[in-house]
């Protein structure tokens, strides 16, 4: 198993610690990562995207050439990296801001309307934990468990919020 | 037979370098038996310059290190960083100090790091063959400024114990000269208040000691005496700037 | 148990627990971690941090404080480890131990922030004034990052030459599982004869000094640098081999790009070509026996050397090789990486 992931939006999205979340579930899980952040000005107000690796052996390069799962949860990222993603590989769009749909055909596309679920979820900072959720479904590398074992662990000094991501998170994982 | 004077068993029996009429030697001499009469034998670091002093390494009798030009307050910071309790010093010259140097000893003195600076101001560059320093006076000739430094084209002199006795971090600044029994004795005096300064954790401590170049200000040694104490001395006024 | 770590932290967490107990830097992205990490972690260890006022003065604490035998280190990125080059040569000929982490960034001049590893020639070649080496080590994950900082004192002071860790903004930003060791025992550590703990007296007094004014005297302190440099060959040398006893075509990078080079010696494998990986980790020596056996395997048509530079370490791998084989050059600079692809691409298309 090697599960190579690009997540891209704006900078406060919630992108890097999306992608955290992930790195700490494969932690969690006896798993092998890479987490490589895009960093320095890009990383405040403009574009943010990080690139993870999640796999059984130990993981050789973390540059991404294609990626099988493409998260995007702006427009510009959606442009960006959409001809990258593997053939057979999936794309999860953020509906929310994302009005366009993916062109390609040869690839398997998730609409998450992720902004609204999450202030169904109650909290409308927990968009990027719905993804989360998407993600947990579709690459089926984690279990719903180990995800939420991680989210509370995350949030354990701030255990008000947990409510909402475990919230936010199955609205995400429940999709179709 | 008694005794009427002992050379400082903090200085080597190495013999000076200087040339006749420099005051490095009188100010050596006084360091030594400061550091002597404090009791820091056995328990101080120096921090040599580059610049006349370069060798300065060769004459306390002392563990010492030779620093990068204009770094001496840097590499002292160090010492003093990893070493709290022992006495550490820095002996520099004006090029050193007050030109290339000028960031480190600002800083040092500003986080009021508890090291002693002893500064020769002799308003000359000697090592390098009397080039203008940074502190040499209007109107003074040297190598690079030969019909008299002009502040239009040369800029001004700079007053370091002026400058440094705004800081927060220092707690003891001076300046004296070597030109007479008299103010050496003086000098003295200052100097060991700086030391007491550091042993006393209070914080940086900074004399500055107006020295004598013969040979670079082409000179007599009664005429150069005689520079430190008139003119040097009416650009830079002798006296304590701060103590707390 | 493992713990995900950015490199950053992980480098002045190791370096902590292998003794470092003084660090004196100037922010400069893309290594500010380091220096925030200890600003408040040496003092829970009765160590000390000093954000100095230039990357210059922070270099000569390091002088000042590894003088005065304490395990001291400093971090920069490059052009602030350009400023640090006076500092480095005098602690060179001083023969003062210590650590200088340099993130490499993309240059010249203040350059980019993205990652890059065009300051091979400076880590590797002196950098500053005068004959003389550090020990140079370019490591290719979080947790090589973490190994080789905690032995770098040990290594250093056995030698008395600093080390370098020549790292890219990639392997500073990036996150991964690392396991850390535990605190070395400092206490029995010997006491260092040649420093100035200030306790010396008359004929036992210590100089920490580079200034040697007599020709025969700076010629024979210039031989003793040099057959303390063959020793470290000698001892020190590190170098990794990937699928290499076969190979046709032999890839060979550092850092983090030998492990995207990794992963495209992979896909070429998967596709029937026969290509290995010749990883140096240590720079500085570089490890010349090492490419000289695999040039010289007959199976072996040509090397590619692969860099985040305009080719600087393609120098080395030639004058090692001896040119046995044909050395040809694939990089990327200003702070673009490439992916594996992009290797793949290269030397299937290069071959055609």
């Amino acid at each position: 198993m090697e599960n190579k992931i690009i997540i891209a939006g704006f900078g406060g999205q919630g992108v890097q610690s999306l992608g955290m979340f992930i790195a700490y579930a494969s932690i969690h899980d006896g798993k092998e990562v890479t987490f490589l952040p895009s960093y320095g000005p890009e990383m405040r107000g403009g574009t943010s995207n990080c690139s993870v690796v999640v796999s059984d052996k130990p993981v050789a390069s973390p540059i991404i050439s294609a990626p099988d799962i493409l998260i995007a949860m702006n427009k510009p990222s959606l442009t960006k990296f959409e001809s990258r993603v593997k053939p057979g590989g999936y794309i999860i769009v953020n509906s929310s801001l994302i009005e366009t749909k993916v062109k390609r055909t040869d690839v398997k596309v998730y609409y998450v309307d992720a902004n609204d679920l999450a202030l169904k979820a109650g909290n409308a900072k927990t968009a990027n934990i719905v993804v989360l959720g998407a993600y947990t479904k579709i690459s089926g590398v984690f279990t719903p468990e180990v995800m939420k074992a991680v989210i509370e662990k995350k949030f354990a000094k701030k255990p008000k919020v947990i409510p909402a991501n475990f919230a936010a998170f199955d609205l995400g994982y429940d999709l179709e | 037979m008694t005794v009427v004077y002992k050379k400082s068993g903090m200085l080597t029996d190495a013999p000076f370098h200087y040339c006749p009429g420099c005051t490095h030697g009188i100010a050596h001499k006084l360091v030594a038996e400061v550091l002597e009469e404090i009791g820091a034998e056995g328990n101080v670091v120096g921090v040599a310059p580059v610049g006349c002093a370069v060798f300065a390494y060769n004459y306390f009798n002392c563990d010492m290190q030779e620093a990068s030009h204009g770094r001496a307050p840097a590499v002292a910071t160090g010492i003093k960083r990893v070493r709290p309790d022992t006495v550490v010093f820095a002996y520099q010259g004006d090029g050193d100090l007050a030109s290339i140097g000028m960031a480190e000893i600002v800083h040092a003195a500003a986080r009021g790091e508890k090291i002693t600076v002893i500064f020769i101001n002799n308003a000359i560059y000697g090592m390098t063959g009397g080039q203008m320093a940074p502190t040499t006076l209007e109107g003074q000739k040297a190598t690079t400024c030969i019909y008299g430094r002009n502040p239009e084209i040369n800029g001004n002199p700079i007053r370091m114990c002026e400058l440094i006795s705004t800081l927060t971090g220092p707690t003891y600044v001076a300046r004296a000269a070597l030109c007479d029994p008299a103010n050496v004795r003086k000098a003295k005096k200052m100097i060991k208040t700086a030391f007491e300064h550091q042993l006393n954790k209070k914080g940086f401590s900074f004399v500055e000691l107006l020295s004598a170049c013969p040979t670079n200000w082409g000179m007599t040694t009664e005429q150069a005496v005689d520079y430190v104490k008139n003119d040097m001395q009416s650009i830079y006024p002798l006296g304590v700037f701060k103590e707390e | 148990m493992k713990q995900l770590m950015k490199g950053n932290e992980a480098i002045a967490e190791a370096a902590v627990r292998g003794g470092c107990r003084a660090f004196f830097g100037y922010p400069i992205t893309p290594q500010n971690e380091i220096p925030e990490y200890l600003s408040w972690r040496l003092y829970e260890v009765g160590g000390c941090f000093v954000q100095a006022e230039s990357e210059v003065a922070a270099i000569n604490m390091v002088y000042g404080a590894a003088g005065a035998g304490a395990r001291a280190m400093t971090s920069s990125s490059s052009p602030g480890i350009s400023l640090k080059q006076e500092g480095i040569s005098y602690i060179c000929c001083s023969r003062l131990p210590c650590v200088i982490v340099n993130m490499v960034r993309g240059g010249p001049g203040l350059g980019g922030i993205q990652p890059a590893q065009s300051d091979y020639f400076q880590a590797t070649k002196g950098g500053g004034h005068g004959d003389y080496h550090m020990i140079v080590y370019g490591p290719n994950s979080v947790q090589e990052c973490v190994d080789i900082m905690y032995d770098a004192f040990d290594v250093s002071e056995k030698y008395r030459v600093p080390v370098m860790i020549l790292g890219d903004g990639m392997l500073g930003q990036i996150m991964e599982p690392v396991e850390l060791p535990e605190f070395k025992d400092l206490s029995k550590l010997p006491r260092k004869a040649w420093a100035t703990y200030g306790d010396n007296k008359g004929k036992d007094r210590q100089i920490i000094n580079s200034l040697l004014i007599e020709p025969d005297v700076l010629e024979r302190h210039n031989h003793l640098l040099f057959d303390t440099y063959k020793e470290i060959a000698d001892n020190e040398t590190m170098c990794e081999e990937y699928l290499c006893s076969d190979a046709e075509i032999v890839l060979t990078a550092y850092g983090t790009v030998a492990r995207i080079a990794k992963s495209a010696v992979d896909i070429l494998r998967s596709r029937g070509i026969k290509v290995g990986l010749l990883r140096p980790i240590t720079l500085y020596p570089f490890p010349e026996k090492a490419f000289i056996k695999v040039a010289e395997q007959d199976c072996v048509k040509e090397f590619v050397c692969i860099e985040l530079s305009m080719g600087q370490m393609i120098e080395d791998v030639k004058i090692s090789t001896q040119m046995k084989k044909p050395v040809k050059f694939y990089g990327r600079v200003g702070g673009n990486v490439m992916t594996p692809e992009d290797i793949v691409k290269f030397v299937t298309e290069e071959d055609k």
